[in-house]
């Protein structure tokens, strides 16, 4: 409890349109240690992007208590850092000045750190690339050194790797769990892939929608690297496509 | 289903292969086609000025006109009344068009401004300026003071409109990525705003340009000493139709290097662009 970096008490949060009202999250509780790495999976609008912008501070509009670090989160800053489900370059700049952002590159201590981050996300070589000459996963990866840059208490990941075919998805997943091994960053990442979610996970937060709530949370005691083909990893995997299906038979009862 | 797929890969780039081949080929042959009409259309203009058809005062023969050319280059006054046209176009483009980029950053960044002046400039952008042109020569006299304005009326408004437009269309997903990273208020305009709107104001550029060129022919042409629109209204007044040929070919030549110029600029600028780039 005294070294939870995330603390949620019966987070709710609703959306007012013009004419009626969504609730997207009711009573959420979640407590985050340091250095956990959480998975958050489930439906379609069920909650989860609002939950991630909540915790980033991009979203002040809540009932409820959210603490970071036992502090009440006034916005967005680089002590959250923020992976968008689209890289979210800027277009002039080239790879290492997107990194750099706002930093200046020519300082060496940020020209160091940018140099380690591109080889940690393996870009060597395209330092000088502009955004539109980038795979889709290459400028994910520009994406996730930009925020690593600020050494970010929290890593907040919306569904970052969504958009990329297996092949790399696999392989940035595997630079994530490095990241995360090095630098022991708190992740929080939000996945629409259940095999994803056990991989990558200490523990498996399950939403429910209308509203967003939290159907389960499934801990996952497997060493890393797991492997997905092997019998505990597919218990785990099992167990979690069990809640899903509680979820679809608590929907179509509506 | 695949096969047919890789067939139509291959024909596809076999197509492509042919055309860059052939665009190859051609480059050379690309300045004789495109000045085949121009070629005809001069020789057909000199015939019928040799044979008297039409009177030279009415339409001087293409030779006549390269001879006037020369001899205005010769005798320097080419140069001289280009100089005082291209002196006037660009203190009034700078000072409108500074204008124009000042007023489009003010009213782009602050809501108050926008809504205090922005009203009054749509308001005075629908005056044509020909219809002001009476009123400034009115007010400013015939010197060099009105032609300045005119010029500089016109080369405020795409300035400032797309000044303004750039700096409110920037996208809504890079601003939360700077609050993310927590830019400050500098950042934010010099890292951000500011790059992102830079297509705009060059674009906004061009066009101011383009306009100071067209402002300089009117405020020229409604009276000066000096200048290529004198030589115009020489022409006119002695009925000597080479030197308005002579000025319309000065206007026209000078208006394309000056748009060249500002293309090349932003080639250069805006090489980040993902876009078709012509
Ligand atoms: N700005 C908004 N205004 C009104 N309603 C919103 C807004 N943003 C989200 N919602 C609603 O809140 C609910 C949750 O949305 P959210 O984007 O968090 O879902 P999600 O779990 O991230 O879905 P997905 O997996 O498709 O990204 C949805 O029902 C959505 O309609
Ligand atoms: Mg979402």
């Amino acid at each position: 409890m005294s070294n939870s970096i995330v603390s949620i008490n019966q987070l709710s949060k609703t959306f007012h349109t013009n004419k009626d009202q969504v609730q997207a999250l009711r009573n959420i509780n979640l407590d985050i240690q340091e250095g956990e790495f959480i998975t958050v999976i489930g439906p379609s609008g069920c909650g989860k992007s609002t939950l991630l912008k909540i915790i980033a501070g991009l979203d002040l509009d809540y009932q409820g208590e959210f603490l970071l670090e036992g502090k009440n989160v006034k916005g967005p800053g680089i002590d959250k850092g923020y992976i968008f489900q689209e890289p979210r370059l800027f277009p002039w700049l080239n790879v290492e000045r997107n990194i750099a952002a706002d930093l200046n590159i020519r300082d060496p201590k940020v020209r160091e750190k940018v140099d380690e981050l591109i080889n940690l996300v393996k870009l060597t070589g395209f330092e000088k690339s502009y955004p539109r000459e980038l795979s889709g996963g290459m400028a994910q990866r520009v994406a996730i050194a930009r925020a690593l840059l600020r050494n970010p208490k929290v890593l907040l990941l919306d569904e970052p790797f969504g958009a990329l075919d297996a092949f790399t998805r696999a392989h940035m997943q595997e630079v994530l769990l490095d990241i995360w091994k090095k630098n022991k960053t708190t992740m929080i990442f939000v996945t629409h892939d259940i095999d994803e979610a056990v991989f990558l996970g200490n523990r498996i937060v399950i939403l429910k929608p209308r509203p967003g709530s939290i159907q389960d949370i499934v801990p996952v005691v497997l060493p890393i690297p797991r492997k997905k083909t092997s019998e505990s990893f597919q218990e785990i995997r099992l167990q979690v496509v069990n809640e899903f299906e509680k979820i679809e038979a608590l929907q179509s009862a509506f | 289903m695949s096969e047919q797929v890789k067939t139509q890969v291959n024909s596809l780039e076999i197509g492509r292969n042919r055309t860059k081949f052939r665009w190859k080929f051609t480059k050379g042959n690309d300045f004789v086609i495109g000045a085949a009409i121009p070629i005809i259309i001069l020789a057909i203009w000199q015939i019928v000025g040799q044979l008297n058809i039409v009177s030279p005062i009415f339409l001087p023969t293409p030779t006549a006109i390269l001879q006037t050319f020369g001899d205005l280059i010769a005798s320097n006054e080419l140069g001289v009344h280009l100089g005082v046209s291209i002196r006037r176009a660009l203190i009034g483009f700078l000072v409108g068009g500074s204008l124009g980029l000042l007023f489009g950053l003010l009213t782009g960044f602050s809501y108050k401004a926008q809504y205090v002046l922005d009203p009054t400039v749509q308001l005075l952008r629908m005056m044509p300026g020909l219809a002001l042109a009476p009123l400034i020569i009115l007010w400013f006299g015939f010197g060099e003071v009105s032609k300045i304005v005119i010029i500089a009326e016109g080369a405020f408004y795409p300035l400032y409109l797309n000044t303004f437009m750039g700096i409110r269309n920037v996208d809504n997903k890079l601003i939360e990525v700077s609050k993310v990273l927590e830019f400050n208020r500098a950042k934010t305009i010099f890292n951000l705003i500011l790059p992102s709107a830079l297509p705009n104001i060059l674009l906004g550029l061009r066009l101011s340009l383009a306009i100071s060129w067209l402002g300089l022919v009117v405020a020229e042409l409604l009276g000066s000493t000096a200048g290529i629109g004198f030589l115009i209204n020489l022409g006119k007044q002695n009925s000597v139709t080479e030197y308005i040929f002579v000025g319309i070919i000065i206007f026209a030549v000078f208006g394309k290097l000056v748009d060249s110029f500002v293309r090349i600029l932003e080639r250069k600028l805006l090489s980040w662009r993902d876009s078709y780039q012509g």
